[in-house]
C-alpha cells in the first residue's frame, strides 16, 4: 500500500516514540495538519511559532527526549528561528518540521517562500529539504539520530508542500549508516589513566561541571567521584541541577555572576577538571586570569570545543558519563579513594570563602526579588521544576533556588533569549502534567512570549509564573548604573499591563504581593491552585546582581554587595 | 601559517555553502577554494588554502569534521603532497611585445589558447611560485585580465587522501 508523504511523517514519528508535538498550522502544511486531525499524536497549538520551538526545548531537557515540532513556511517558518538558535547553542536536541511551498516553485519568490535551509544552517546541527517523497522516512530516521546523538542539537527539516501529497510505499529504516558521522563516546583509555593519575596527585582540585554532565545522564557519576575523592564542584549556568545544589561540595555557579567561593576556588585550584563544558566566556571572564596556576583536563563530546578557548593539559574526546565511569572504575581498582587529608586544607580554605563572602542580600521594607527566590525554594521543597527568562531574574534564579536533580533548571544559557521561559516551562508542563512547573520571568521577558497564556489555558496547563517586576529591564540598567554613569537609556519599563488584570483576562489567577510579608501567601495560594497562575512581585526597583565580574575582567576580580 | 586542506565532501546540495558558511560564519578566511565531483560520483574534493595559527587551524579541521556532509579532512600542510593551479592570462600583444610574450610562454612551457590581432591569451599550470614568477615577467606588457582555478593538491606517493580518518578523535 501506498502512503502519502504527510501520512509517512507521522508513521515516522510514532515510529519513534513522538506523542506530543508543537506547532501552528498554515497553507503548507494543510496536508500534514489534515492528517494530524485524527492522528493519535497530539499538537500543542501555540500562538506564536517562536514558543512552539521553547516549547519542544522545555520538553527535550526536562524529558532527554527529542522535542518536535511543526510549523508552515515562510513566516512560520522564520517565527521558529530564535528558538533554533537557543536550542543549538545549548546542545538542546530538537526536530523542526517546516512547511515548504511546492518544489516546482522553490526559488521563484513565491507566496510564503522562505529559505529555511538557507537560513538555519549556521544554527542547527544538520538540515534538509525534501524534494523526494522516497527519501523522506530516511531523513527523518538521520534526523532523530543526529539530534540526539553525540552533541545533541536541533535539526530541521524542510517539507515542500506538494512531496507531503506524493504517494509511496513506506518503509522506516532500522538502521542509520552516516559515514560521515559517528561520534566518539569512549574516551581514550591513556588519557583517562592520566587524569586519574592527575587526580591524586592534586592538593587543590576543582570540578567545572557544564551542561555536558546533563545530557550525557553522568550525575550520579559525578557525584560519585567528587565524593569519592572530596573534590569541589562548580557549574556553569547549563550545569546547574548535574550536582546538588544543597551539596556541601557544591560551590554554586562561577563566571560573571558566580559565587565567590567558586570564583575563588578557580583562581587558586592547582588541578581544573572541566567536564562536558566549553569555557564560554561568561564562565571564564578574561582567559589569561581564568585557573591561572592549574594544570587542566578537559572532557567533552565535541572536538571542537577542545583547545577553542583553553589550552588544556589533558584533552578527552568522549561521552563524558562513559569517560567518568571509566575513571571511577579505575580508581577504585586502584584502592586509591581515601584522599581527604590532601584536600582537606583546600576545602577548609573554600569553606572560609563561602563564611566571608555568601551570596547575601539585605530586606527591609521593599521586597527583594532575591527574598521570592528563596522562598519559592523553600516552599517547594527545591521539587518543582523552574524556567527562567533573561536577565537578573535568570541569576537569581541560579543563585536562590538549589536545584537537587538534573532536568530541572531550564534557562536560556548561550543564546540568552528573553521570552524563553514560559513557553520552555508549558513544555515541561507537557512533558510532566503532575509537577509544579515555574517560569521565574522580568516584567520584560514575559511579554515577549505572554500570548502563550491563552496556550496553558487551552490544554490545562497550571503553569506559574513568578515575575519579579523591578520596572526595569533590569540587567541591563546594571550595566548602564555600572559602566554607563547611570544614564538609563531605554531601560525604564514602567509601561506594562496590569499583569493581575491579564490574569483575569485570560481566566487564570493574577496575584500581586508588594511587601515583604506577602510573599509568603501569594506563593502558596499559587501553588496549591491547579491552574495557572501570575504571581506579580513588585519588587525593589534597582537591585543588582552580585557578585559580578565586569566583562574583560579576571573572574578573581568580582564586584560585591 | 599557510596550509592546504583537502576535504572529502558528500556530493550533495548545499554542501558548498555549508563549508564556505562555516569559514564566514567563524571568520576563518579562506584564500582560494576548489571543488569538484571525485572518481566516486557521490563524493567531491574540496582543495581549500587557507591561512592560521596552529589553533586557528586545529579549529579550521576540527569544525570542517563536524559538518554532517564532510566525509574526510586533511590537512597536507608539513606532508609530502603535489600542488598545482592554473591560469589563464589575457595579455596585451602589439607588435613590439608579441614575440616577447610568446618567449616568456615558451619558457614557462605554457600554451596559447586563443590569439587575436592585440592579444594573446595563454595557459599556465605550475605550482605558485611558478605562476607568480610568470604574471610578474607579464606585468610590464599590459595583463588586460587573468583568471586563477585556485589550487589543487594529492599526496605525493602511494597513499590516497583517505588515509588519515576523523584525526580529531581523541586529539
Ligand atoms: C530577545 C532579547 N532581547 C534583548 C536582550 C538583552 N537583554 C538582556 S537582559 C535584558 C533585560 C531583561 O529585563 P527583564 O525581563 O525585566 O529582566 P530583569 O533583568 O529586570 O530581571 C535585556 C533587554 C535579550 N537577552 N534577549
Ligand atoms: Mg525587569
Amino acid at each position: 500500500m501506498k502512503l502519502s508523504g504527510a501520512k509517512i511523517l507521522l508513521k515516522c514519528l510514532q515510529l519513534e516514540g513522538v506523542g506530543k508535538i508543537f506547532g501552528y498550522p498554515g497553507g503548507a502544511v494543510l496536508d500534514i495538519f489534515d492528517q494530524l486531525f485524527d492522528s493519535p499524536i497530539d499538537l500543542i497549538l501555540v500562538r506564536h511559532e517562536q514558543a512552539a520551538v521553547h516549547a519542544a526545548d522545555g520538553f527535550a531537557r526536562t524529558t532527554g527526549k527529542v522535542g518536535v515540532c511543526l510549523v508552515t513556511s515562510g513566516p512560520g517558518a522564520t517565527n521558529t528561528v530564535t528558538g533554533i538558535a537557543t536550542a543549538y547553542m545549548d546542545s538542546i536536541p530538537l526536530l523542526i518540521f517546516t512547511g515548504q511551498v511546492p518544489t516546482k516553485l522553490i526559488g521563484n519568490d513565491a507566496f510564503q517562500e522562505a529559505d529555511m535551509v538557507g537560513i538555519t544552517r549556521p544554527c542547527t546541527k544538520h538540515n534538509y529539504l525534501i524534494k523526494d517523497v522516497n527519501s523522506l522516512s530516511k531523513c527523518i530516521k538521520e534526523a532523530f539520530y543526529i539530534a540526539r546523538t553525540g552533541r545533541p542539537g536541533p535539526v530541521l527539516i524542510d517539507l515542500p508542500k506538494d512531496v507531503m501529497k506524493e504517494l509511496t510505499s513506506f518503509t522506516y529504516p532500522d538502521k542509520v549508516e552516516l559515514k560521515s558521522y559517528q561520534p566518539t563516546y569512549q574516551g581514550h583509555r591513556g588519557q583517562i589513566k592520566k587524569m586519574a593519575d592527575l587526580l591524586l596527585k592534586s592538593k587543590k582540585p576543582v570540578i567545572y561541571a557544564g551542561g555536558g554532565i546533563i545530557s550525557s545522564g553522568a550525575s550520579s557519576q559525578l557525584l560519585r567521584l567528587a565524593e569519592m575523592l572530596s573534590i569541589p564542584v562548580t557549574t556553569s549556568l547549563m550545569g546547574i541541577g548535574g550536582f546538588p545544589g544543597p551539596h556541601p561540595l557544591n560551590l554554586g555557579m562561577l563566571g560573571m555572576h558566580g559565587t565567590f567561593r567558586a570564583n575563588m576556588a578557580i583562581t587558586g585550584c592547582d588541578l581544573l577538571i572541566t567536564l562536558g563544558a566549553r569555557f564560554a566566556d561568561r564562565d571564564t571572564g578574561k582567559i589569561d586570569g581564568f585557573a591561572p596556576h592549574s594544570k587542566i583536563i578537559h572532557v567533552d563530546i565535541d572536538p571542537t570545543s577542545i583547545s577553542k578557548n583553553v589550552q588544556v593539559d589533558i584533552p578527552i574526546v568522549g561521552d563524558v558519563k562513559l569517560v567518568l565511569q571509566e575513571l571511577i572504575n579505575i580508581l577504585e581498582k586502584e584502592e586509591k579513594t581515601g584522599r581527604e587529608s590532601h584536600s582537606k586544607e583546600w576545602l577548609t580554605q573554600i569553606s572560609e570563602w563561602k563564611k566571608t563572602h555568601p551570596l547575601a542580600y539585605s530586606q527591609k521594607d521593599r521586597i527583594k526579588p532575591q527574598y521570592v527566590v528563596e522562598k519559592i525554594y523553600e516552599m517547594t521543597g527545591g521539587d518543582a521544576i523552574i524556567s527562567t527568562e533573561v536577565g537578573q531574574n535568570q541569576m537569581w534564579a541560579s543563585q536562590y533556588y538549589l536545584f537537587k536533580e538534573p532536568r530541572t533548571f531550564l534557562t536560556s544559557g548561550g543564546l540568552g533569549t528573553m521570552g524563553y521561559g514560559f513557553p520552555a516551562a508549558i513544555g515541561a508542563q507537557v512533558a510532566f502534567p503532575d509537577k509544579t512547573v515555574i517560569d521565574i520571568a522580568g516584567d520584560g521577558s514575559i511579554q515577549m512570549n505572554i500570548q502563550e497564556l491563552a496556550t496553558a489555558v487551552q490544554y490545562n496547563l497550571p503553569v506559574k509564573i513568578a515575575i519579579l517586576n523591578n520596572g526595569y529591564l533590569g540587567m541591563v540598567r546594571q550595566w548602564q548604573e555600572l559602566f554607563y554613569q547611570k544614564r538609563y537609556s531605554h531601560t525604564c519599563m514602567d509601561v506594562a499591563p496590569d499583569f493581575v488584570k491579564l490574569a483575569d483576562a485570560y481566566g487564570i489567577l493574577g496575584l500581586r504581593a508588594t511587601k515583604p510579608d506577602e510573599v509568603v501567601p501569594v506563593i502558596e495560594e499559587a501553588l496549591s491552585s491547579p491552574k495557572p497562575v501570575i504571581m506579580d512581585f513588585v519588587v525593589e526597583k534597582e537591585e543588582g546582581v552580585y557578585p559580578m565580574v565586569p566583562a574583560g575582567k579576571p573572574i578573581n576580580q568580582m564586584l560585591l554587595v | 601559517m599557510r596550509h592546504v586542506i583537502s576535504v572529502l565532501v558528500e556530493n550533495e546540495p548545499g554542501v558548498l555553502s555549508r563549508v564556505s558558511g562555516l569559514f564566514s560564519g567563524r571568520g576563518f578566511n579562506i584564500e582560494s577554494l576548489t571543488v569538484a565531483e571525485t572518481i566516486d560520483p557521490t563524493a567531491s574534493r574540496m582543495t581549500i588554502v587557507t591561512r592560521g595559527d596552529d589553533q586557528i587551524l586545529e579549529q579550521i579541521s576540527k569544525q570542517l569534521n563536524k559538518l554532517i556532509n564532510v566525509i574526510k579532512v586533511n590537512d597536507l600542510t608539513g606532508k609530502s603532497f603535489v600542488n598545482r593551479e592554473m591560469v589563464l592570462i589575457k595579455v596585451a600583444a602589439e607588435d613590439a611585445t608579441r614575440a616577447e610574450v610568446l618567449r616568456i610562454v615558451d619558457i614557462f612551457r605554457g600554451k596559447v589558447v586563443d590569439v587575436s590581432p592585440k592579444s594573446y591569451t595563454i595557459e599556465i599550470t605550475g605550482d605558485e611560485g611558478k605562476l607568480e614568477a610568470i604574471i610578474d615577467l607579464l606585468k610590464p606588457l599590459r595583463i588586460i585580465d587573468l583568471v586563477r582555478t585556485g589550487q589543487v593538491a594529492i599526496p605525493r606517493g602511494k597513499k590516497d587522501l583517505q588515509y588519515v580518518k576523523n584525526h580529531d578523535k581523541n586529539i
